[in-house]
């Protein structure tokens, strides 16, 4: 059987999968069931300065989007990081990482961005024996307006400064966690590199109002009538986060930096595919707040079935192993042509396909007596929509036209690979080398 | 206090609360939640199958979205502007052999959108709001009588009220609502919902109903041509097919549509007389409902007994099911021969059936049922025509009618004898009637 072990910038922990930074680990009592309940790492919620804890809204602080079964389909939150003691919560780390020592145990931070905090913070943490610190510069909400959390991450040169301090005035490995509410993701996770980061992890929340009451026009969740964006995660976000893994990993600048994959894991399936595109572990919080920590045994079941069935032994194996199929759109084969095919014993004869293509795209479906729907070759641009609105799996798939054929929409032989880079339409095309 | 053992044709076979959950909403409505999930799993199909299904052509994928947009009282409105006895239709409608036959799901799953339930939760949702939704267009000062206060004269007296007109409506009944008030059993339409929903429709305004007036004894349809500019004959079927067998007359033996009619008018169904050994003959609906009803009073044994095979029931494959799990044997290819006893029915003789090349024949064997109450429910047939109005393959000839006049309903060809088909058929002639009348 597949090992899920898992060395990550030197934690090791049994699994990839880390209950992410949040409220599910929030204190001792949750984050003990979380590790009887098998999950192999925790960040600890985030920790401020010494002194009076922030506090929290009274009010409702998660908003959410709805499948029509309630299915969660994306949260959103306004909480602040740990509104607990300082104390308390070393305290419990320390006790926690005691009984429990083959678990990660890396610890979120967030303090002013000034040198003296970081440095007081730190000693208090490595006193705990945790395995690590994750600098919250991910937090879109609250805390950035008063210049901390995604404040410090929108802003590559306080990234390297403040990792610089951490790595300074610690020894323990440090993840940079990075904010998704930028333009060009690549950048922050290149200044956490410059500044000495071990890992970085991301994505953060997304900065989002979940909904409108359309009775009281107050943003949802709403506080007394009034609503602040707040933090959007879950499976919804995930396409997201995966681009965002994708781009640093392939990013020759920040190829080698290990990465903590977040955003809308839900089942094993989501983790493997963030390992493939370059996480090196995963952290999950949506889908344990919504079902509980017993999701874990699906997730480390999966995965290991999965890796079974393709015959990889450890998640070393795994990691990355995508990342060379990202590319820029430029070096796509523009001859790599397909046709949709509809498989008539599938087909329910819904005709879902037929108005897509028809209204929205080239209209290269017919519709013939008895609700039979087929493909026109010659106006078929393989878009794939009819593929993706059709309820049946499988029922349309795109079939690629062998080399040597003749494309019937352009009249055109299917030939060797060719990008945009070398097409005579391009502008700035050069000839192949 | 009788028991589903006493002998004879008795009332109180069951206690009270028996009879109130035997009588109870068969299929009670969606909740706000069900009804979302249950609309998602439509598919909003193109040119949808379950529209053309529908004889009244009701835009069911818009309907189903609107309620999934939270707005299930414009989805009634959707629903109301094709079919103003949608609440009725979600009730009753055979939706298997209709909509939810058609629909894609069906055909993928075996599972179908529960369209029935769907219109239900959209229509109550609608009624709920206790005002009339459509309004009337300004006066046209013409007149149009309607015979027959049943779904196909008051849909053609709804439209005809809409477009402007002044409609009365002839009944022959005390109460107006035809088949829905008097034909339907009991546990499809529970509480008073025919009778709300009339007062709903005629919330239009524009529409007289006068009930207690039969065509042909108080008033002639000569007599509704001189008075009115148009006629819209929505008679129904009034009489029922007999066995033309020995013994048809005996006491116990009647009409399964009065024994239903009966029960919907029954304040209390508990008090009303059920024999302990009960045969039904007939495959239809009506079959069924008079069957599943004298289980439901606490009938020890019923039977329905078909003369073809199950395939040819034109009770549906969901209605047979009901039956069958209300505790009802369904027998096939069996007809009676001999209705014997002595003075009231005893037992019921059957003779086999196969079907040959000259139809359907009697075999040799046979067998008895015990019976101290037989229903017959073999169909239904025009009653006493106005004069001057044709048949043609048992219902009246559209093509042959005097000027003036229309039909449609269940005493008119092309339906199904179907609520939803007699509301289509009213509803178009009312269109026809209004185009006639405007020039």
């Amino acid at each position: 059987m597949a090992s899920l072990a898992t060395d990550f910038i030197g934690i090791r922990s049994p699994n990839p999968f880390w209950l992410a930074s949040a409220p599910p680990t929030d204190k001792e009592y949750n984050v003990r069931r979380a590790f009887q309940a098998g999950w192999g790492g925790v960040v600890w919620k985030t920790l401020g300065a010494e002194g009076p804890p922030v506090v929290n809204v009274n009010g409702p602080r998660y908003g959410v989007i709805h499948g029509p079964d309630r299915r969660v389909m994306g949260l959103n939150n306004i909480e602040l990081i740990t509104d607990r003691p300082l104390e308390v919560n070393l305290r419990e780390i320390k006790a926690v990482k005691r009984d429990f020592p083959d678990r990660a145990l890396v610890v979120s931070l967030m303090v002013p961005c000034d040198e003296e905090s970081w440095k007081a913070i730190l000693a208090r943490v490595e006193e705990t024996d945790c395995d690590g610190v994750e600098l919250n510069f991910g937090c879109p909400h609250g805390m950035s307006e008063r210049g901390m959390g995604s404040a410090v991450g929108q802003v590559p040169e306080y990234i390297e400064m403040v990792t610089r301090w951490v790595k300074q005035h610690s020894r323990m490995p440090c993840i940079v966690k990075l904010t998704p509410n930028i333009t060009d993701i690549r950048k922050p996770a290149e200044a956490a590199k410059r500044g000495g980061a071990d890992a970085v992890s991301l994505i953060n929340t997304i900065n989002s109002i979940t909904s409108v009451n359309l009775d009281t026009f107050s943003p949802e969740p709403s506080i007394d009538g009034k609503g602040a964006h707040g933090g959007y995660c879950g499976p919804a976000v995930k396409p997201i986060a995966l681009n965002m893994v994708a781009e640093i990993a392939r990013n020759p600048a920040t190829r080698d930096l290990p990465i903590s994959g977040i955003g809308g894991i839900t089942t094993w399936r989501d983790a493997a595919e963030f390992l493939a595109l370059g996480a090196g572990s995963v952290q999950v919080c949506t889908a344990a707040m919504t079902y509980g920590f017993g999701i874990i045994r699906e997730m480390t079941a999966g995965l290991s079935a999965w890796m079974d069935e393709k015959g990889f032994t450890a998640v070393d194996q795994i990691v990355g192993r995508a990342v060379p199929n990202v590319t820029d759109w430029q070096y796509l084969n523009l001859n790599y042509v397909t046709k949709a095919r509809i498989n008539q014993d599938l087909c329910i004869k819904c005709g879902r396909c037929y108005a897509a293509c028809e209204d929205t795209s080239h209209q290269a479906i017919a519709m013939g007596p008895g609700r039979v729907f087929t493909v026109k070759d010659e106006e078929c641009v393989a878009c794939n929509l009819c593929v993706d609105v059709c309820p049946v799996e499988n029922c349309i798939t795109m079939v690629e036209l062998p080399k040597g054929s003749v494309d019937p929409r352009t009249g055109i032989v299917v030939g060797d690979y060719a990008n945009w880079t070398t097409h005579p339409n391009n502008p700035m095309a050069r000839a192949a080398e | 206090m009788n028991s589903p053992q006493t002998p004879g044709v008795v009332p109180h076979r069951l206690d009270p609360e028996r009879i109130a959950s035997n009588f109870a909403d068969i299929a009670p409505p969606l909740t706000g939640h069900e009804a979302k999930v249950a609309a998602d799993r439509c598919y909003f199909c193109y040119d949808a199958p379950c529209i053309q299904a529908c004889p009244t052509a009701i835009d069911i994928p818009l309907f189903i979205r609107q309620i999934q947009a939270g707005r299930p009282v414009e989805a009634a409105m959707t629903i109301w502007s094709q079919n103003i006895f949608g609440g009725a239709c979600a009730r009753v409608c055979p939706t298997e052999q209709l909509c939810e036959g058609a629909c894609v799901r069906e055909a993928a799953e075996g599972k179908p959108v529960e369209i029935g339930r769907l219109q239900r939760f959209a229509t109550d949702a609608g009624m709920a709001r206790n005002s009339h939704p459509f309004t009337r267009a300004p006066s046209t000062g013409k007149r149009v009588a309607v015979v027959g206060a049943g779904p196909a004269g008051l849909a053609c007296a709804h439209r005809l009220a809409m477009h402007g007109h002044d409609v009365v409506v002839f009944e022959k009944r005390a109460k107006p609502g035809g088949l829905n008030e008097y034909g339907i059993a009991a546990y499809k339409v529970p509480g008073g919902f025919a009778q709300e929903e009339v007062s709903w429709l005629l919330g239009i305004g524009g529409i007289e109903i006068r009930c207690g007036v039969e065509m042909g004894r108080d008033v002639t349809l000569d007599q509704l041509r001189a008075e009115f500019d148009a006629v819209f004959l929505g008679i129904g079927l009034q009489d029922t097919n007999d066995l033309r067998i020995p013994g048809e007359d005996r006491a116990g033996v009647e009409d399964a549509v009065d024994f239903i009619e009966r029960l919907r008018q029954a304040p209390d169904k508990g008090a009303l007389p059920v024999g302990r050994s009960v045969v039904v003959i007939g495959g239809g609906m009506t079959a069924v409902d008079a069957a599943v009803q004298s289980r439901a009073l606490g009938a020890e044994t019923v039977t329905i007994v078909y003369r073809r095979g199950q395939e040819q029931m034109s009770a549906s494959r969901h209605e047979q099911e009901h039956a069958a799990t209300a505790g009802v044997r369904i027998i096939h290819e069996a007809a009676p021969v001999e209705i014997r006893g002595n003075g009231a029915v005893t037992e019921v003789q059957f003779a086999y059936t196969e079907s040959g090349p000259e139809g359907l024949r009697l075999r040799e064997e046979g067998f008895r049922l015990e019976a101290d109450q037989v229903f017959k429910a073999i169909g239904q047939r025009l009653g006493p025509l106005p004069e001057g109005v044709a048949t043609a393959g048992g219902k009246i000839d559209p093509a042959r009618l005097p000027a003036g006049v229309w039909a449609g309903g269940d005493c008119a060809p092309g339906g199904q004898d179907l609520t939803v088909t007699a509301v289509a058929q009213g509803r178009d002639a009312a269109e026809a009637i209004h185009r006639a009348l405007m020039g």
